[in-house]
């Protein structure tokens, strides 16, 4: 079989001349392996290659998209993709400005999963299981390890052909306790780009997560209702992800009016001191690229700027319907999906509030940490906490069994009153919306303080 | 496949080779018009091997061929313990999944059933932004294995759903439904018909308390709240692991011995049956709760190996993967009595259509809370209005212990659950005051 960069070189050359507005054409090829543990036992170990492509067509302001695995018959495919916009299309195609790019995006020396030999990350994988399993109580365990390594090759009717590589670990660690037919488990969710070395010496960690899940089973249930709560800079990301970085996309915007109303750029979301950023510029993140999957250059972009709304995140064609400029966040997970507006790295500016200064006037209230979970509707958020205590005149009290947090978006990013000077970055996560499930992303924030939250309990 | 099996048996003790293709078709609809028509077509092989005792699996897209072999080969230096064998030849049930029909459905026609469902809605509530999908699906499965077994069959797909979003102000309002079957859905009544009522229902805005009240979960909201902590406990794996709230309790009155539910991939023409699972084990209706009693576990070959007892056929590939147990369709059976039945029988309570979030707690656990995304408040035996900013948690076993009622209008939900409303006579209700 040909390399898709030989396929791509052949077809850059004949794509301009097909009868559409736009032509997109994404190749790939991959290589991922998984190891999982299953309590004390090593569950499945496995390796996979994956190649494929996609055509998109755009005619008329209609889409076609063609997505397969057999790379031969591309003109076909292409005039498919054609056929299909054309079915769609009856008005005027709009897409932000581009300038056609050629460049080439490759991994660093150290950024090669795939080299290192099975039997060394399992021998790392080992010794996290053997910590788990020193904790005494613990019912079972699991470990979830992955990398992966990408090529990409893009190239457009404008004249565009990159290439991008791009590498990825995660690892994944659950604890289980179970006592009188009770159960409780705690977990540790990391990823970087590519670097395995980042995965070891997490020998502390692991041992405190274990740990905590035998604590959870004495620990108390809280009262629900309506708390003063501080969030770790874990969760304090995973709450600017959920409740109002998917508000910021476009896609959700673009087409309805009322929605544009309650976006449009001015308006007051948060207290002066509140800044968030989104943006795949910053080198080395787990949402970080050079170009998105319509080739637009990353950028980093200002959503909220001392408490007003001042950007938002686009595709190409959501830029061009709102009159704004094209942020780089149109984002696939894999070639058998059409590039749709995605966050990359969303995180809350940090501030002056030191840690203690932000408990100390709280009698009664809940410091939640660590990501279990999150997911938004627009309006209403829900995200739950892996690790919860309460917090007693103004010091950290007893932990408690976890919690779930929800609230209205709107009221809630007003009811921030402290941000800490502690930012850190999340690389454990990944995004889901429109079936496209896990994208990688980072989130982050400093700890953050949040009146009148509602906290859900027994 | 052959060919691969061939090679494979060469390097190793053992070896089976799946093989899956597919092509697909959906027309979408974004903010009430057509927007994009996707197709897809994809090939994967899947090498697992048996070589010293130990498992090995690798998977590539296309036809595979030696890297396939050598990848595997190399994973099962490291792989589990096969404590299974290969099933050798066998006779499936004859359960039709495959439609010739859907193949000869037009994208015209598609798009008509898309049209008929944005209009539909937008005839009754006018300011709605509605995105609805018509997709059609044709897979082809084989499995061949080192000791015989050999399994083939086609299955078609075809799915409906809609979702739309009211805005006032802040407010918003999102309603959805959606159907599918293995044969074409041409009328999109039953979807609209739901949505519709979900719209009706909603018009007003009503006020809860916090604090334990009666609460109604439609066939969505029980699917939407209740359903995954079920299926990880009855999961073989998580019962051989000893993390099963109901693991040590076969034949053990754990919950109202109204419930009734089992695991069903026999159901003619149901996207979920077929006549084998994914490692080539004939599929059976597996009986789960029966009276409120547990019953069995869902197992695929490995785990019921270790757990000395037999594949229940739920040896499902998710993501490509190796085969892990997996249910098939979940179903609840029916009770008797109506929905409106119930909701007359509260004085004050919710009925909960779509609960956000509720699975990101501790599912093993059987907790659950989440968000009301979709839920009305009852007053005096009547739906009174849509309730907001308001939290529902509780423990599904405690729930599943005392069942006030088992609606009659069960459904599939999801494609993956069939469940009836299910009414219980306390939870917990947490309102921003």
């Amino acid at each position: 079989m040909k390399d898709i960069e030989a396929i791509g070189h052949d077809l850059a050359s004949t794509i301009k001349r097909y009868g559409a507005d736009y032509i997109e054409v994404r190749l790939e090829e991959s290589q991922t392996s998984h190891i999982t543990y299953r309590g004390k036992e090593l569950e499945s170990i496995d390796r996979a290659t994956a190649t494929g492509g996609n055509v998109r067509a755009l005619v008329k302001g209609g889409w076609g998209f063609v997505s397969f695995n057999e790379l031969d018959n591309l003109p076909d495919r292409i005039e498919r993709a054609i056929k299909q916009a054309q079915f769609v299309g009856h008005e005027e195609s709009r897409l932000s400005p581009l300038e056609p790019v050629v460049d080439r995006v490759t991994l660093e020396a150290d950024k090669h999963p795939e080299d290192i030999p099975l039997a060394t990350k399992k021998e790392l994988l080992d010794e996290y299981r053997d910590i788990i399993w020193r904790t005494p109580g613990l019912q079972t365990s699991g470990i979830g390890y992955g990398d992966s390594r990408k090529k990409v090759v893009f190239l457009n009717s404008l004249g565009s052909y990159i290439v991008q590589e791009r590498a990825d670990v995660t690892l994944r660690l659950t604890a289980v306790a179970a006592k009188d037919g009770e159960v409780q488990q705690t977990g540790l969710s990391l990823g970087n780009r590519g670097d395995f070395n980042q995965m070891k010496n997490l020998h502390q960690p692991v041992a405190e997560m274990a740990q905590r899940a035998v604590e959870l089973l004495s620990a108390p249930q809280i009262k629900g209702g309506e708390y003063t709560v501080v969030l770790d800079p874990v969760l304090a990301g995973v709450f600017v992800h959920e409740a109002f970085g998917h508000l910021s996309e476009a896609d959700f915007v673009y087409e309805n009016k009322r929605m544009c109303q309650i976006m449009t750029l001015g308006k007051e979301f948060g207290s002066t001191e509140l800044n968030i950023v989104d943006g795949a510029a910053v080198p080395g993140l787990r949402g970080s690229f050079k170009y998105d999957d319509e080739g637009v250059p990353a950028t980093k972009t200002y959503l909220i700027r001392e408490g007003k709304l001042v950007g938002r995140l686009h595709s190409r064609e959501t830029a061009a319907r709102m009159k704004e400029g094209a942020t780089g966040n149109a984002r696939a997970i894999n070639y058998h999906y059409p590039p749709i507006v995605r966050m990359t790295n969303t995180y809350i500016e940090p501030k002056s509030t030191s840690f203690a200064d932000m408990i100390t006037d709280i009698k009664e209230g809940v410091y939640v940490k660590n990501w279990y979970g999150g997911t938004t509707s627009m309006e209403m958020f829900t995200f739950s906490a892996g690790e919860a205590y309460m917090i007693r005149q103004g010091k950290i009290a007893e932990l408690l069994r976890p919690v779930v947090l929800t609230g209205n978006v709107f009221t809630t990013l007003k009811n921030i009153d402290a941000i800490g000077n502690d930012l850190e970055m999340n690389q454990g996560g990944g995004c889901g919306k429109g079936g496209q499930s896990p994208l990688p992303v980072s989130n982050g924030s400093p700890h953050i303080r949040i009146r009148h939250c509602l906290v859900g309990g027994g | 496949m052959e060919d691969i099996l061939a090679l494979a048996k060469k390097r190793a003790d053992e070896a089976e080779v799946y093989k899956v293709t597919a092509e697909d078709t959906s027309v979408q609809f974004e903010t009430n018009r057509l927007k994009h028509i996707q197709s897809n077509q994809s090939t994967r092989m899947a090498l697992r091997v048996v070589k010293q005792g130990k498992t090995g699996y690798a998977t590539a897209t296309g036809p595979g061929g030696q890297s396939l072999v050598d990848m595997a080969v190399e994973t099962a230096r490291f792989g589990m313990k096969a404590a299974f064998e290969f099933p050798g030849a066998t006779s499936y049930p004859p359960i039709e999944v495959y439609d010739a029909a859907i193949e000869a459905v037009s994208l015209e026609e598609m798009n008509k059933i898309g049209e008929q469902m944005v209009a539909t809605l937008l005839r009754h509530t006018p300011g709605l932004i509605c995105h609805a999908g018509v997709s059609k699906d044709v897979t082809s499965v084989s499995i061949t294995n080192s000791r015989g077994g050999q399994a083939n069959y086609r299955g078609t797909v075809f799915s409906l759903s809609v979702w739309a979003n009211l805005i006032n102000g802040t407010d918003m309002l999102f309603v959805g439904d959606g159907q599918s079957s293995c044969h074409p859905i041409l009328e999109a009544n039953t979807v609209t018909e739901a949505v519709l009522q979900q719209l009706e229902l909603a018009k007003n805005q009503a006020a809860v308390a916090t604090r334990s009240m009666p609460v109604v979960f439609t066939p969505q909201g029980v699917a939407s709240a209740l359903i995954s902590p079920l299926m990880a406990a009855f999961n073989g794996k998580t019962v051989l692991q000893g993390a099963s709230p109901v693991g040590g309790k076969l034949g053990q009155m754990v919950f109202d011995r109204k419930l009734w539910l089992w695991d069903d991939p026999t159901i003619p023409y149901r996207p979920t049956s077929g006549p084998c699972d994914d490692e080539g084990v004939a599929s059976q209706r597996t009986p789960l709760v029966e009276g409120g009693v547990v019953a069995n576990f869902l197992y695929d070959l490995q785990t019921a190996a270790l757990a000395h007892t037999n594949s229940t056929g739920n040896g499902h590939r998710s993501r490509g993967g190796l085969p892990a147990p997996s249910p098939s369709a979940f179903v609840i059976a029916p009770g008797s009595t109506g929905f409106d039945e119930m909701v007359h029988d509260i004085k004050e309570g919710l009925v909960i259509e779509e609960l956000m979030g509720a699975e990101q707690g501790n599912i093993l656990g059987g907790d659950f809370s989440g968000n009301v995304l979709l839920g009305y408040k009852v007053e005096n035996g009547k739906i009174v209005g849509r309730v907001k900013d308001t939290m529902v948690s509780g423990n599904v076993y405690q729930l599943l212990k005392q069942i006030s009622a088992i609606g009659s209008d069960t459904r599939w939900v999801g494609g993956s659950v069939s469940t009836p409303s299910l009414y219980f006579p306390g939870v917990s209700v947490a309102a921003k005051s």
